[in-house]
């Protein structure tokens, strides 16, 4: 403890003169005990750049600096940039742009910018690179931050405000977007009630080990402002979870025994400070270490020890799909090749770690916090606190990105038992290391593959295995297991194919939903396969995969049959051109390379995927009102975690209840407020959440037509409390004053709920898993160091079949987001348990790694989906990795099969 | 109850650092990330207010980088082309917030391995003044980084100033930094390139250091002597050898494999030469 000193800052001009701890940092002191939340905190480390400041006109990491330092100083942050409540000119572009996704890199972004603008008003590409360079964003793919700093200086104010009947198309801002760029969006740390008490999770330092609780009393009696000890013991219901009922295995804290180094084993709960002095070693636990497996190959031999007794082999689950014959398929094939690929842990990397905190109020509880899936953490936590459902409400922050991870229960047992005992407010805050020791991960894969053509080319037999590292509890691990083989064909007809997978626990953090369910896994594995095949065949390898894309009415390899919908020829079309100059540029350089090591190379890679759960009902369900006074209020219970749903949601409403977008107040999550939309995962929620929105907003333009007896294609006019409808024979008007309101305050309201059509898959995987499939594909050009083994990424060309483009602006920024983490995936990131910890020994993609983008939106209409559209989220990343590994060998003849493709493995391929 | 000074002088520094055991924060820039999340255990001195050693100038013999300069004010300073090679080091140093505030004397008193001011420096020949109540005491780089997070400062000194002999400050130098990614990067390897050449075009002094590839960078006094004397045209790169390099000692990690270091290495030292301007 140190002793207090004076000191006075003037933040966004006015001056305050506090007294504080001297070596606090300049973050915490901002956040915590100035309440000015806009500057945000991803891991104390100046690593990820989200708390940059201006320091007297200087950009600084805000985590770094302590406050004694700044003493008199002039501190600038996000909350003062809108000067007297007025965007700037920078805030503005982002908006304009599409430059926020999720927001919380935003303000580190902002300031960073802002400090270069300050000085060069017209920054150039390489200059914005540089100045942005020290903060991390892991939704954009950083193109459409850099269009909106290079172009502030020309930026007019344009703002596109569609009108009625023309929103679907319409590139509009993000309509939740001004909160994020003026630093008042408040995300899961940021609105901690002054008074409230915080949680501090013990973790498991071992992979594996058993564990005694000593004098849990006397450790809280002995520590001043520690209030409670918590454990095993003091959970009301049941001490596990799991995303999927079946096969939930996972404990709030483990008793006796843990199974991963960062599992929770017990918690204390205090004030800041109390816990601020908390020396770990002094801990009232005792450990002993137990042997361990950190990988399948470890887990699965006969000494192995078993995780959980009823799983024996340590498997979790398999998946299977098999159609036609594939043993004589692959006899008979004219080429065939056999590929063994691997990857690794792959970390989410969000710049927002999980935090939030819990209320007691009476007999219920309330949660707030970042989360991907509030009616899901509400069910769980109902089981948890052996509550009813009706005594939990789940109250979403804004989520600092999420990527799959955010869907399983983080934070959220831990707030809730503390303040469900204490009856006091309850927050936590995890930290970098926290986040990444303890939640999940992308599975590592392991797979073995076989595929073979005829010599014309045309596939016939296809055999994949996969093993992928499920961690030490279940979450999503049957949900991998189940999509891959539904997927690992990629999007081409194969006749004759079987797929198995294996989903294998091991001593290592859970791996769960990470953006894809394991088919970029399975991707790399087919689509480098294919750049083999079609070169042993003879074959352009375009050509060879628009030879064997999937078309309408071939069947899947589930047996599935699409007459209409099945884009992927399309996609590959796009990329035609760019391919054949692409391959043209790249042989003339290569021809005579200057400098000589260098070689150009270009790849392809594609995907389809499933929106949707596999088939398992995922309802949505959309509520809209209209109020006395004629406010038309939209239930959007589809969690937005930057992709977009409130944006896009709204803009399916509009069009489909004829008024224009910007009319729509939106209410978002909130297990009160919002009826129940599923998880924001699998695609799904423009589709899904799409279609019940088109559904509800259809069911209440029709109420009125109803009520007006005006024709289908009228017009609604909302203009205060009278709601006018012209058609062109009449002209009717609906006066909602004299209507009487319903429970939920509505004059008029419609409620409406979509469930995908899908079945179930027999034995052999064959049925309909998904209502719906997006497609696409990616074209990558880049240069390989041949002496340093460094890849340099020039151009990628996106070609995406999205059925339908709701927001022509927020699908090239998840396609750009994908292929961002694409790139990470193919070339840097790798999670080793106790090791790549944090986020400089974990590497993710910064500004200066993005290739130049071309998107290409392809428009194939779904049947199925909302005015044709489909999913778009998890395709994006899928083709990225394959093209990066299919032109590296390209460029150079070098096969990298084992992921991340690090420099010293492409130097050593090279060499090979 | 732990204390925190803040000295606006080197004396007042010097005397707090005689009487007690303190942590320094200069930038903060590896001060945080040590702490983790947690608070000081230790007494901390700030050294931030010693306004006077945040000063980049030169004498008659010597420039100096004074202990609280940035890698911004390295930046931002008008030095000879033999700087070049730690300009270029300090621009690769993180990202700008971190070149704002981290300091140069900070980067060698943290005696990373991969710290990026090392391989410049040293082929700076720079000096390492260190100051305490007892006096002053010059201690070459050489002599100050002598282990992965080691160095030869005493617990009551002071390091006020960098000192680089004109001597040394002759011709051109190139840096290279080898990493996975563009920005916010720990080198997997990295090289700094100074080369004096002649009226004739002739290598009359070289110096040519490697980082991240020994627990401590390494000058390579073998290739340097094989460069001396040399014409300075495209063959001169042509003259690294692999048992130039044998005084380097790199590990494998997440990052890299020890063989992969020692290759790309020597590409780097090649480049670097290569990359240095007036080439005949």
């Amino acid at each position: 403890m140190m002793k207090p000193i004076t000191v006075t800052l003037t933040i966004n001009n006015i001056a305050t003169t506090l007294e504080v701890s001297p070596t606090k940092r300049l973050s915490d002191v901002l956040r915590n005990q100035l309440n000015i939340s806009g500057t945000k905190v991803g891991c104390d480390a100046g690593d990820c750049g989200a708390c940059s400041v201006l320091i007297d006109g200087e950009v600084s990491c805000a985590c770094l600096v302590p406050v004694a330092q700044v003493n008199g100083a002039r501190i600038d942050t996000v909350d003062g940039l809108a000067g007297n409540g007025t965007l700037s000119q920078l805030q503005q572009s982002f908006l304009h742009h599409g430059a926020a996704q999720c927001g919380v890199c935003t303000p580190g972004m902002l300031m960073s910018a802002t400090a270069l603008l300050d000085t060069n008003p017209t920054p150039t590409q390489s200059e914005v690179e540089d100045a942005l360079g020290g903060v991390l964003c892991r939704c954009t793919g950083y193109r459409k931050i850099i269009d909106a700093v290079v172009n502030t200086h020309s930026f007019t104010g344009d703002k596109l405000a569609p009108e009625a009947g023309s929103s679907i198309g319409a590139s509009i801002q993000h309509l939740d977007g001004i909160p994020k760029v003026n630093g008042a969006l408040a995300f899961g740390a940021d609105t901690f009630p002054t008074d409230t008490l915080f949680v501090h999770v013990i973790r498991s330092t071992h992979h594996h080990a058993e564990f005694t609780i000593t004098d849990s009393d006397a450790f809280i009696n002995s520590h001043e402002g520690l209030e409670l000890f918590l454990s095993a013991k003091d959970i009301p219901g049941r001490n596990c979870f799991g995303v999927i009922p079946p096969f939930a295995d996972q404990p709030v804290f483990a008793s006796a025994t843990t199974r991963f180094r960062g599992e929770a084993i017990a918690a204390i709960v205090g004030t800041a400070k109390a816990l601020e002095h908390i020396n770990e070693e002094s801990l009232p636990v005792q450990w002993s270490a137990l042997p361990h497996s950190l990988v399948p190959e470890e887990a699965t031999t006969d000494n192995s020890i078993l995780l959980h007794e009823t799983r024996a082999g340590n498997i979790l689950v398999e998946g299977f799909v098999e159609r036609g014959n594939t043993k004589t398929a692959l006899e008979q094939a004219s080429f065939t090749v056999t590929t063994h690929t691997s990857t690794p842990f792959i970390e989410h990397a969000y710049i927002e770690p999980e935090a939030g905190y819990c209320v007691r109020k009476g007999d219920r509880i309330e949660i707030h916090g970042c989360t991907q899936a509030a009616h899901m953490d509400r069910d769980s936590l109902a089981e948890i606190m052996n509550l009813p459902l009706e005594s939990i409400r789940i109250m979403p922050s804004a989520c600092g990105g999420g990527f799959g991870s955010k869907l399983d229960l983080s934070f959220q047992p831990y707030v809730a038992l503390a303040a469900w005992i204490l009856n006091k407010p309850v927050a936590v805050n995890y930290t970098r290391g926290d986040s990444m020791r303890s939640t999940t991960k992308r599975h590592p894969s392991s797979i073995q593959l076989t595929v073979g053509c005829d010599a014309n080319g045309m596939l016939s037999g296809f055999d994949f295995t996969g093993t992928f590292n499920t961690g030490a509890y279940a979450s999503w691990g049957p949900t991998v297991a189940n999509r891959v083989p539904v997927h690992a064909s990629g999007p081409y007809h194969t006749p004759n194919y079987r797929a198995r997978s294996v989903a294998v626990h091991t001593n290592t953090p859970p791996s769960g939903a990470f953006r894809g369910f394991g088919v970029p896994q399975s991707a790399v594995a087919q689509e480098t396969a294919f750049d083999q095949l079609a070169d042993l065949a003879g074959i352009d390898r375009l050509d060879f995969r628009i030879r064997n894309a999937l078309r309408n009415k071939q069947p899947t390899v589930t047996g599935q049959i699409f007459n209409t919908g099945v884009g992927i020829v399309e996609c590959l079309q796009k990329l035609q051109p760019i391919w054949e100059s692409a391959n043209k540029k790249a042989r003339a350089f290569n021809s005579n390379p200057t400098p000589s090591h260098l070689r150009k190379g270009v790849g392809i890679g594609t995907c389809w995927y499933g929106c949707g759960n596999t088939s398992l009902p995922n309802p949505s369900t959309i509520r809209i009102g209209i109020t006395a006074n004629g406010t038309v209020i939209l239930h959007q219970g589809a969690i937005d975690i930057g992709q977009g749903s409130n944006t896009v949601i709204t803009q399916i409403t509009a069009d489909a209840l004829g008024i224009p977008v910007h009319s729509i107040q939106l209410v978002d999550s909130d297990t009160d407020l919002t009826p129940d939309c599923g998880k924001t995962s699998a695609s799904r929620q423009t589709y899904v959440t799409g279609m019940a929105a088109k559904l509800a907003a259809e069911a209440l333009r029709a109420a009125l037509l109803r009520m007006g007896n005006v024709s289908s294609d009228a017009r609604i006019n909302i203009s205060g409390s009278i709601i006018e409808l012209h058609d062109n024979a009449t002209q009717a008007s609906i006066n909602l004053s004299q209507l009487e309101v319903n429970q939920f305050g509505y004059a008029i309201m419609a409620e409406e709920t979509y469930n995908p059509p899908v079945t179930a898959l027999d034995e052999s995987g064959q049925g309909h898993p998904y209502a719906l499939y997006g497609y696409g594909a990616q074209l990558m050009e880049l240069t390989v160091d041949t002496q340093l083994g460094t890849i340099k990424l020039d151009h990628v060309t996106a070609a995406h079949d999205v059925g339908k483009a709701i927001n022509p602006m927020l699908v090239e920024a998840q396609i750009e987001g994908g292929i961002a983490q694409g790139i990470g995936l193919a070339l840097m990131e790798e999670y080793i348990p106790g090791k790549t910890e944090n986020l400089h020994d974990y590497l993710i993609p910064t500004i200066g790694d993005m290739p130049i983008f071309n998107n290409i939106i392809v428009e194939v209409e779904d049947a199925e989906g909302p005015y044709g559209a489909k999913g778009l989220g998890e395709h994006v990343l899928i083709p990225t990795a394959p093209a990066i590994l299919n032109a590296i060998r390209d460029a150079t003849g070098a096969i990298v099969s084992d992921l991340p493709a690090t420099p010293h493995k492409v130097l050593a391929a090279i060499k090979r | 109850m732990t204390k925190f000074a803040q000295p606006t002088t080197t004396d007042e520094a010097l005397a707090l650092l005689a009487n007690d055991k303190w942590s320094m924060v200069a930038g903060g820039t590896d001060f945080y990330p040590a702490l983790g999340n947690s608070t000081p255990k230790d007494n901390v001195l700030d050294l931030s207010q010693l306004n006077t050693l945040r000063t980049i100038f030169e004498d008659e013999t010597h420039w100096h980088i004074g202990a609280l300069a940035t890698w911004t004010d390295v930046i931002n300073a008008n030095l000879p082309p033999a700087f070049d090679a730690l300009k270029l080091a300090a621009r690769e140093v993180g990202s700008v917030q971190i070149q704002n505030r981290g300091t140069v004397a900070g980067n060698l008193c943290n005696a990373s391995p991969a710290a990026d001011g090392m391989p410049a420096l040293l082929c700076l020949d720079t000096i390492v003044r260190v100051s305490s109540v007892n006096g002053i005491r010059d201690i070459a780089l050489t002599d100050f980084v002598i282990g992965n997070r080691q160095t030869t400062l005493g617990a009551t000194e002071l390091v006020i100033d960098l000192l680089i002999p004109k001597d040394s400050t002759t011709g051109q130098s190139h840096f290279l930094k080898l990493g996975a990614r563009k920005y916010l990067v720990i080198s997997i390897a990295m090289v700094a390139t100074r080369l004096s050449i002649d009226s004739t075009q002739n290598v009359v002094d070289a110096a040519l250091a490697v980082g991240s590839c020994s627990v401590v960078a390494h000058r390579l006094p073998e290739l340097e002597q094989a460069l001396i004397g040399q014409p300075f045209n495209a063959k001169l790169s042509q003259l690294v050898q692999p048992h130039h390099l044998s005084a380097l000692a790199p590990i494998d990690d997440v990052r890299a494999t020890a063989e992969y270091r020692l290759d790309a290495a020597a590409e780097l030292l090649k480049r670097s030469i290569d990359l240095l301007p007036g080439r005949s």
